[in-house]
């Protein structure tokens, strides 16, 4: 007998399979077979987003239940006897899945999602193939790739309202929902608008949602794969903090594992010509953005403070509350720094001219395929955008599947300098409350003056929603607040405008947990995100690289100390600002 | 952009109904009874308004066949093409009315807004079939030559 270690009052007897067991009261059949150690197959089913036993295919049989109930949405009670793998279950999932390939555009070979659909992989364990689906209508629709970060393909949609829900609930945007009726329903933006029209802020977690290729991102491998090839281009690549701690989930490795050391092999071994590290940027980030917010504190500035790191979290400011566009940082995100910093200062001291430079960032991130495509954007001089391409660590993952590397068995290699160095606090940024436990631990310093015994800011840590604290730095008290998941954002500054709340610093990622569970990081199946949190696995895996270092203040980092020294002069300079600062535009209209 | 008085008049109609979620079925069909149409602007107005997204006030404005986004005529006519309209000889009524008035499925309004053509599947009067309605006045036991004689006079 399996069951969950709960207090036992809370415990009810149900049976599964026969087997007696016991379960958390309030669980539904899903979950105390999950306890039980049966996985029960879900399409539309995500914890927390969306519970609506849709899809019929967590059918199972309960004794005494006329029909076949969906194991998602159905609590257990006490003595209930439950049976998940009888011939009528397997029949009724089989005729589901038949419906379900009826009206999908079966392109198996060459979709974007093959080998990490849900629909497929359930095709396959049920036995059901494309000639046993029922004949009948099915709708011609036009493939929306209207903007830049992904397209949306209704004939392989199946319905399931994931990528709806996870934009209402998780992200509080709601800008794509069914229109319609029956046979024709749809999912789209409202009002039948392209994508690249609404509001959309470019997360991509509709695309981590999706159980099967209806929504992808824009493959802008070809590019990178072109770059590379053209004799005359010095292409650079940046890696976010995030993308080593989810791209072994590619090669089968376990969630949470670091690979960075193997990444970095990967792309010497794709032909980059020097292989940096975004976490430099955010080093470099902390700088300005501490800077920043102790200007704003000491002279009377535009004040609670937020962070800018996230497009995702900028689009959704400048659509929904433009009002608080003047608390944004000025600061350009790492990403976008980096850019700035390779086309200036390494391009003069390597002596490349900077037109002939370009480059590529991997990012766990969707929106920042959009990031680069922003206005002022520029910052090395016109012409001359910040980052070329932009690719998410899936993107990567296909690279180096294509190039044939044997990625779990490649030795471990180290970033390239000056640009590759980082402290932990720059690896932490990849994690909801990693930018403000980072900038704390700068801001304190450099307030102070002098070295702060305790390093780690734990209150911020975490995959909740919303965190917050109050933390004493010289003399003077800094509330601080950290969110992720935009919905959580729209409370907050509703809370804010309505004086309910007072913070002087606030973080903000749009996808839950922050960047280590972007839109662009790998695809988890709804068996595993259902069941254990994948953020705060893969941001173990950053929080143990910063445990493991020295070196873990951005302003200690040798290789910032040197950019300011050599270039940069100070932060918040006339030069910094040209260079690593941007501008925000009020986008309510739309 | 339409006129201030639209908004002004949807304004009327929120506070009529209450600036609430559940309000926005009886918001929108009070806007379709002023207009004949639901403005796609005032849609996304009252979205606004009532505190729900405009993704969320499309999907239900295009779940029910009676919202429309287009202008209709100032004659809305619905045949009833339900199980016993269709045995008892809707389909000629439908044909003649599309004749009549140059309309097809594809074409519901008449260029000059008087007439909108639509068929329904069922007005819940299968003892008068076959049925049509003007603007909710029902006309019992039709056939073709009396539809045509409907429009004839209602043209005037």
């Amino acid at each position: 007998m399996i069951s969950k270690k709960v207090d036992t009052m809370d415990m009810i007897n149900i049976k599964i399979n026969g087997i007696p067991c016991q379960a958390p009261a309030g669980s539904t059949i899903l979950e105390a077979a999950h306890a039980s150690g049966i996985a029960i197959p879900t399409l539309c089913y995500l914890k927390e987003i969306n519970a609506i036993g849709a899809c019929r295919i967590c059918v199972v049989e309960v004794k005494g239940a006329k029909t076949l109930v969906p194991a998602c949405v159905h609590p257990i009670s006490e003595g209930m006897e439950i049976f998940t793998n009888t011939k009528r279950v397997h029949d009724a999932r089989r005729t589901n899945l038949k419906l379900i390939l009826s009206t999908h555009r079966q392109e198996c070979l060459s979709c974007d999602r093959n080998g990490h659909c849900e629909l497929q992989n359930l095709c396959y364990e049920y036995a059901v193939d494309s000639n046993m689906a029922f004949e009948g209508e099915k709708i011609q629709y036009e493939i929306d790739d209207s903007a830049v970060h992904m397209q949306r393909d209704n004939t392989k949609c199946i319905m399931c309202r994931r990528c709806t829900a996870v934009c209402n609930v998780a992200e509080g945007v709601g800008c794509i929902g069914v229109s319609g009726r029956g046979f024709t329903a749809k999912i789209g933006s409202s009002f039948g608008e392209k994508l690249a029209e609404s509001k959309c802020i470019h997360c991509g977690q509709c695309i981590i949602a999706c159980p099967t290729g209806a929504l992808s991102e824009k493959d802008d491998t070809s590019k990178v794969w072109e770059a590379i090839a053209d004799p005359d281009k010095y292409v650079i690549v940046q890696t976010a903090p995030s993308v080593r701690a989810g791209l072994g989930e590619e090669f089968l490795m376990d969630i949470g594992e670091n690979v960075e050391g193997k990444m970095v092999t990967a792309l010497r071994m794709l032909g980059f010509d020097a292989v940096f590290d975004t976490d430099w940027a955010a080093d470099l980030t902390i700088m300005e953005e501490a800077t920043e917010l102790l200007h704003r504190i000491q002279n009377g500035g535009t004040m609670p403070m937020f962070t800018s790191c996230c497009p995702g979290w900028i689009k959704f400011c400048e659509t929904f509350y433009p009002e608080f566009i003047p608390n944004l940082s000025t600061c350009k995100s790492p990403q976008s720094m980096f850019g700035a910093m390779a086309k200036s200062y390494y391009a003069k001291k390597m002596d490349i001219d900077p037109n002939n430079i370009v480059v590529v960032s991997v990012m766990p991130c969707t929106a920042k395929k959009f990031e680069i495509t922003r206005d002022d954007m520029s910052g090395a001089g016109e012409g001359l955008r910040d980052v070329d391409i932009s690719i998410t660590t899936r993107e990567l993952s296909k690279m180096i599947r294509r190039a044939g590397l044997l990625f779990n068995i490649l030795p471990e290699s180290e970033f390239d300098a000056p640009l590759g160095i980082a402290s932990g606090a720059g690896h932490i940024f990849g994690a909801s409350g990693g930018v403000m436990e980072a900038a704390l631990r700068t801001a304190a310093e450099v307030i102070t003056g002098k070295s702060l015994g305790a390093v780690e800011f734990k209150e911020v840590r975490g995959a909740h929603g919303i965190k917050e604290a109050t933390y004493d730095i010289g003399g003077t008290p800094v509330r601080v607040c950290v969110l992720s998941g935009a919905a959580n954002a729209r409370t907050l500054l509703e809370d804010i405008k309505a004086g309910k709340r007072q913070y002087d610093f606030i973080e903000v990622m749009a996808c839950p947990g922050g960047c280590v569970n972007g839109g662009g990081q790998p695809f988890q199946p709804s068996v595993v995100r259902n069941f254990s949190s994948v953020s705060s696995m893969r941001a173990e895996a950053l929080y143990g690289e910063d445990a493991s270092m020295e070196l873990r203040k951005s302003h200690e980092n040798p290789a910032i100390k040197q950019v300011y020294e050599e270039y940069l002069e100070a932060p918040g300079s006339d030069i910094a600002h040209h260079l690593l600062h941007t501008s925000y535009v009020d986008r309510s209209e739309k | 952009m339409l006129d201030k008085s639209y908004y002004d008049k949807t304004d009327e109609i929120i506070a009529e109904h209450g600036a609430r979620h559940a309000s926005l079925i009886p918001i929108i069909q009070d806007i379709q009874a002023q207009y004949r149409y639901l403005p796609l602007e005032l849609l996304s107005y009252v979205a606004k308004k009532i505190g729900i997204t405009e993704a969320k006030a499309y999907s239900v404005a295009t779940f029910y066949e009676n919202f429309s986004f287009e202008p209709k005529g100032k004659y809305v006519i619905k045949v009833c093409d339900g199980t016993a309209c269709h045995v008892r000889g809707s389909t000629p009524i439908l044909e003649r009315l599309y004749s009549e008035l140059g309309l097809s499925q594809e074409k519901k309004t008449t260029d000059d807004m008087m007439f909108t053509l639509e068929t329904v599947s069922c007005l819940g009067a299968c003892g008068l079939a076959p049925v049509m309605t003007v603007n909710d006045k029902v006309y019992p036991a039709m056939t073709p030559d009396a539809a045509a004689a409907l429009i004839r006079e209602l043209r005037g």
